[in-house]
């Protein structure tokens, strides 16, 4: 059986080490907060906070305190609170040690397109195109193909680019991808799913 | 100098001219300057390009200058919770500048600073990169973005002294002090404006030298997404 929304999520949270600084984007990436276990992670939100807390308890809204998906939330004993321009300064500087982010597209040179679809409504890419230029580990967590069955996993994106060559590791519903010299390296398959159905799903290079 | 007025239309008194580039502060519809939004509704100004990461929702913050048709163009990193401003840049009625947030948080940083241009990895290889200037640094690419030089800033904080020194509240602060730096003139708007000394001067957020108008009013502060959890059952 191919991973569902939480495993992807539990396997995702598997990439973070304790003490981490980490930035989670909207989704299924949102989920991987469940699964951090007893890690010590510190999760920024472009907002403007390093600490972020879970939803608060219905009556404890605070329309001050939002995520970068503008969902109420609340803050830790470690939380600390910046302007938009210092938040893209750690983002771009470096200090944030792993996005893990939704995907339309990657392609094998680590090519990662979620933002716009042509022809379609364009919402803009509001922090994306800084994250995946600026921190220290890219990690793609979405389905392995679309609804229509294609391969999301591509030898090269069709849809605009968010980043170029940005791409560290893959999860999808199928099983967990780098990129490395040449293509993608297959790291392991979910449960129950072969390597030659991951081969059959990926359009891109897969690299022994 | 006396920097408190009375309303946020004397506060924008003399400022206003169509064609205008008006930085704003806020984050989807946190730390929004609402009550100023409202004021240059009133007065009508035309033509206006307004540099934000967001542009509100239809009937709250920036929308309600889309829907008076007073925008000409946005520069903005997220547009989508708003109908109103996409029916308008669909049909070619408003223009729209897409800018990654951090580099729009940057290039207003920047403007406040004296700082008319800087080099980024954001951006580069994709659609934002076309047009500018690419310097390669330790055998990486950047491009070259340029600062925002805005003509009026308008923010909103959440306590100022009458010195014009701000004091945000947790993530309300967000694109509120790049917006202020980079405006010849910069209007903030406040729940609460205390007299001088009141606040700890070791934890003014940003200081009053680049605020030049107060203006104290009751904000009605919408949440956009309410999400909650359930109490543990005792």
């Amino acid at each position: 059986m191919p991973w569902d929304r939480n495993q992807m999520a539990a396997r995702a949270a598997q990439e973070l080490e304790d003490g981490m600084y980490v930035n989670l984007g909207i989704g299924i990436p949102t989920l991987v907060a469940n699964y951090v276990g007893d890690k010590d992670i510190t999760l920024q939100s472009e907002n403007g906070m390093l600490g972020m807390g879970p939803f608060p308890f219905e009556g404890e809204e605070d329309a001050d305190l939002i995520n970068a998906g503008k969902q109420t939330i609340t803050e830790l004993a470690r939380t600390s609170y910046f302007d938009s321009a210092q938040s893209f300064g750690m983002i771009r500087g470096g200090k944030i040690a792993a996005a893990i982010l939704g995907a339309m597209e990657v392609a094998e040179n680590g090519d990662l397109a979620n933002w716009m679809i042509p022809g379609k409504l364009v919402k803009g890419m509001g922090g994306a195109m800084d994250l995946v230029a600026g921190v220290g580990k890219v990690i793609v967590v979405m389905d392995h193909t679309n609804k229509h069955g294609d391969s999301k996993v591509l030898k090269a994106c069709t849809l605009p680019l968010t980043g170029t060559g940005v791409v560290d590791r893959i999860i999808t519903n199928l099983g967990v991808l780098d990129v490395v010299e040449g293509g993608l390296k297959i790291i392991e398959t979910a449960d129950g799913v072969t390597e030659d159905e991951l081969r059959a799903a990926t359009e891109a290079t897969i690299v022994d | 100098m006396k920097k408190v007025y009375g309303t946020a239309a004397e506060a924008l008194d003399g400022l206003l001219f169509d064609g205008m580039l008006i930085a704003a502060g806020g984050f989807g519809l946190c730390g929004i300057p609402e009550l100023l939004i409202d004021a240059i509704r009133e007065a009508g100004t035309k033509d206006l390009t307004v540099a934000s990461n967001n542009a509100g929702v239809d009937d709250f913050g920036l929308g309600v200058l889309l829907q008076t048709r007073q925008v000409k163009k946005m520069m903005s990193s997220y547009v989508g919770e708003n109908a109103e401003f996409m029916r308008q840049y669909l049909s070619g009625e408003l223009e729209l500048e897409f800018n990654p947030q951090g580099t729009l948080a940057e290039r207003m940083r920047a403007g406040g600073c004296g700082i008319p241009g800087f080099y980024t990895k954001t951006g580069v290889g994709t659609v934002i990169a076309e047009g500018k200037e690419v310097k390669q640094f330790h055998g990486e690419d950047y491009i070259l973005e340029e600062g925002i030089f805005a003509d009026l800033s308008i923010v909103k904080a959440w306590k100022a002294d009458d010195t014009g020194n701000l004091v945000f509240r947790k993530t309300a602060r967000n694109f509120n002090p790049p917006a202020a730096m980079c405006g010849k003139v910069c209007i903030a708007e406040v729940e609460e404006i205390v007299p001088r000394g009141e606040l700890d001067p070791d934890g003014i957020h940003l200081p009053g030298i680049y605020v030049h108008r107060i203006v104290q009013g009751a904000h009605e502060k919408r949440i956009e997404q309410r999400t909650t959890r359930k109490r543990e059952e005792a």
